[in-house]
């Protein structure tokens, strides 16, 4: 592999770590403070996607379309809250588990109803079209940079937010410890309120900026959802820090290991035999690399603090 | 409530009773429902309540990790596509003696869950929840890349499994009687190792690790032994889907397929065998009828499956004990 298309993939390692990031941080939030598995999560990320397809449509422009969809998808998460998800707060991981499943059942359904089955696509916007040269003979698209920005940029806030504000400062101690907070006069129903309403946002923007280079289709959120799973567990439960290293770590080795098992294992396989080793092995990577750091670390790299 | 009347309780069967009652009843239904169809049921059923009880089986390997060892594993489904994979690749290579698959994906099943348990049984809660799908995964990116058995496409087997050469899976009535036959006695072991001391350490490491140890159990070791079993009975269930569907498929193995089986476990209510029996019936069969009346069955599925848990505590089972009049417990 070249220079050149080792960093063309460090970058592209890069925008799916942040993208992950984004999806990741709203469901170790909402984990971590209200110790809650919310397996509609990755359904979240697919209705932005969907919502953006819609209003970036009829507005026309990309960055209307952008808000509007995130308010709608925060809507569409406040009435799940309210509907479902407040009922489950108090029942076991099972309990959540199984209703959130049937979330999933119904909205992957109900979307392919609404916009069909077949995979949707939003035009890159017009203003970050075209291509920035790097060095010579590379090219990387100005999107991706833009969605690295934004995601990096939205990273940036959400560590304000939880370090550096009194909300923060109440969802770290909920992650902690949540019926001590609770019990210090704190309104943990409006907290989780919050924090819900914040990894909704998260997932629906995370789902929105991928439109434009990932193709929009049902089920999109279960590959995404299980990613997120595998990042903050690598990470960390509860801990956005973790949840940031975390899908660094997981974009980064899927997307190199993608890249490049292929040519490693041609060094000393024969090409066919190499081929095929080689996809189902890089397939695997993130997994081994989980399983590696849970058997050292089973807490994660870098979990919340005060989490027992 | 009118349980709280003693008139109502002493008509009412106790909880007891009715977990003496429930298994023999669901099983002679199960003997009886060929019976129903040689008397009109379109056999489409038998095929049906076959499937059910070849999940039903895998469901109650699980529900002795999940619900009796406390112990949610989350790559249950491996362990189908190693049994489904063993009887393909098997009949592939023209061995389809039944005596000689069993062993070989019996022992297949058994090494994979030590080595695999052993691992996991490191980590305690999500931890091991998390590297159970690791494993899980890993195995299905495995069976995408066997080329030679078809790969993401999948294996189709143009024979059946035999018994000393006799084609008793051949016979839709016969493979249904010897799907029912496998589930007993899977639900007999089950219930014989839950009762046994083996089952009781199990139970009470799940309530109390700490103690369990202290009293001088190998918490870990116990933890291993129910991992295996369950794995192999797994196994079990997957060899018998192969051979139901004539075709094996990495997507047998699929998180997903993990997932519904933890569903059908809950579903039937976490920790009773027989609910995990209950739950695989009452997930396929809905799935089935739903999904004739429409196409879009999912969106009638999901909520119902939400409903069911915001309304109801404890699964099917405890549906059925709170109907039998005991609140507590």
């Amino acid at each position: 592999m070249t220079l050149s298309l080792l960093i063309v993939q460090l970058l592209n390692g890069l925008q799916f770590g942040v993208l992950l990031f984004l999806v990741a941080a709203g469901l170790t939030l909402v984990f971590g403070v209200m110790d809650f598995i919310n397996l509609a999560h990755g359904v979240q990320y697919m209705l932005g996607a969907y919502l953006a397809v819609t209003f970036v449509g009829l507005t026309g422009s990309f960055l209307l379309g952008l808000v509007l969809a995130l308010a709608a998808a925060l809507l569409l998460g406040l009435a799940l809250e309210f509907l479902v998800f407040r009922h489950l707060y108090e029942r076991d991981h099972l309990d959540q588990v199984l209703a959130t499943f049937g979330l999933i059942l119904l909205l992957n359904q109900a979307v392919k109803m609404i916009w069909g089955a077949a995979p949707l696509s939003v035009p890159v916007p017009e203003f970050l079209s075209g291509n920035v040269r790097l060095m010579d003979g590379i090219l990387y698209p100005v999107y991706r940079f833009a969605l690295i920005a934004a995601g990096l940029g939205v990273g940036a806030l959400l560590w304000f937010v939880v370090e550096k504000t009194r909300t923060g400062m109440l969802l770290r101690a909920g992650a902690s410890n949540a019926p001590m907070v609770s019990a210090l006069g704190v309104d943990i129903r409006k907290l989780f309120m919050i924090v819900f309403a914040f990894g909704t946002m998260l997932a629906g923007f995370a789902g929105a900026m991928a439109a434009p280079i990932l193709s929009v289709e049902p089920g999109m959120g279960d590959t995404v959802l299980i990613l997120a799973f595998v990042v903050i567990v690598v990470g960390g439960i509860g801990s956005i820090r973790g949840a940031f290293v975390g899908a660094l770590i997981v974009g980064l080795v899927d997307t190199l290991g993608r890249s490049s098992m292929n040519d490693l294992l041609r060094l000393f396989m024969a090409p066919a035999s190499a081929r095929a080793t080689g996809a189902a092995l890089s397939s695997m990577l993130i997994y081994l690399v989980m399983a590696a750091v849970l058997f050292v670390r089973p807490e994660g790299l870098l979990p919340a603090k005060g989490r027992s | 409530m009118a349980s709280s009347s003693p008139t109502a309780v002493a008509t009412r069967p106790a909880t007891p009773t009715l977990r003496r009652l429930a298994p023999p009843v669901i099983f002679l239904l199960l003997a009886l429902l060929p019976l129903a169809s040689a008397l009109g049921l379109p056999g489409h059923w038998l095929t049906l309540v076959t499937r059910a009880m070849i999940f039903a089986i895998a469901a109650l390997s699980l529900d002795l990790v999940l619900g009796i060892g406390g112990l949610v594993s989350f790559g249950h489904a491996a362990f189908i596509g190693i049994g489904a994979y063993g009887a393909g690749i098997l009949i592939t290579e023209g061995q389809t003696e039944l005596l000689v698959a069993l062993p070989v994906i019996l022992l297949v099943c058994a090494v994979f869950a030590t080595v695999t348990g052993y691992v996991s049984l490191r980590t305690r809660g999500v931890a091991f929840i998390m590297i159970t799908l690791a494993f899980g995964q890993m195995a299905f990116y495995f069976a995408q890349a066997l080329s030679a058995y078809g790969g993401d496409d999948g294996l189709t087997l143009y024979e059946k499994s035999t018994l000393f050469g006799h084609d008793i899976l051949g016979n839709r009535t016969g493979f249904y009687y010897v799907a029912l036959g496998t589930l007993a006695f899977c639900y007999w072991l089950a219930r014989r190792i839950v009762s046994s001391r083996f089952g009781r350490v199990l139970r009470a490491a799940r309530e109390n690790a700490v103690r369990v140890t202290v009293t001088g159990y190998d918490v870990n070791h116990v933890r291993l032994g129910a991992y295996v079993i369950s794995g192999m009975m797994a196994g079990l269930s997957g060899f018998l889907l192969a051979n139901q569907t004539d075709f094996v498929s990495p997507a047998y193995m699929s998180w997903p397929r993990s997932g519904e089986l933890i569903f059908m476990v809950v579903l039937g209510g976490v920790g009773s065998l027989y609910g995990a029996i209950l739950g695989a019936l009452a997930f396929l069969v809905t799935e089935d009828v739903l999904s004739s009346l429409t196409q879009n069955w999912k969106i009638i599925f999901g909520p119902l499956i939400v409903l069911f848990v915001l309304f109801t505590r404890g699964g099917i089972a405890g549906l059925a004990k709170k109907l039998g009049g005991r609140r507590d417990g």
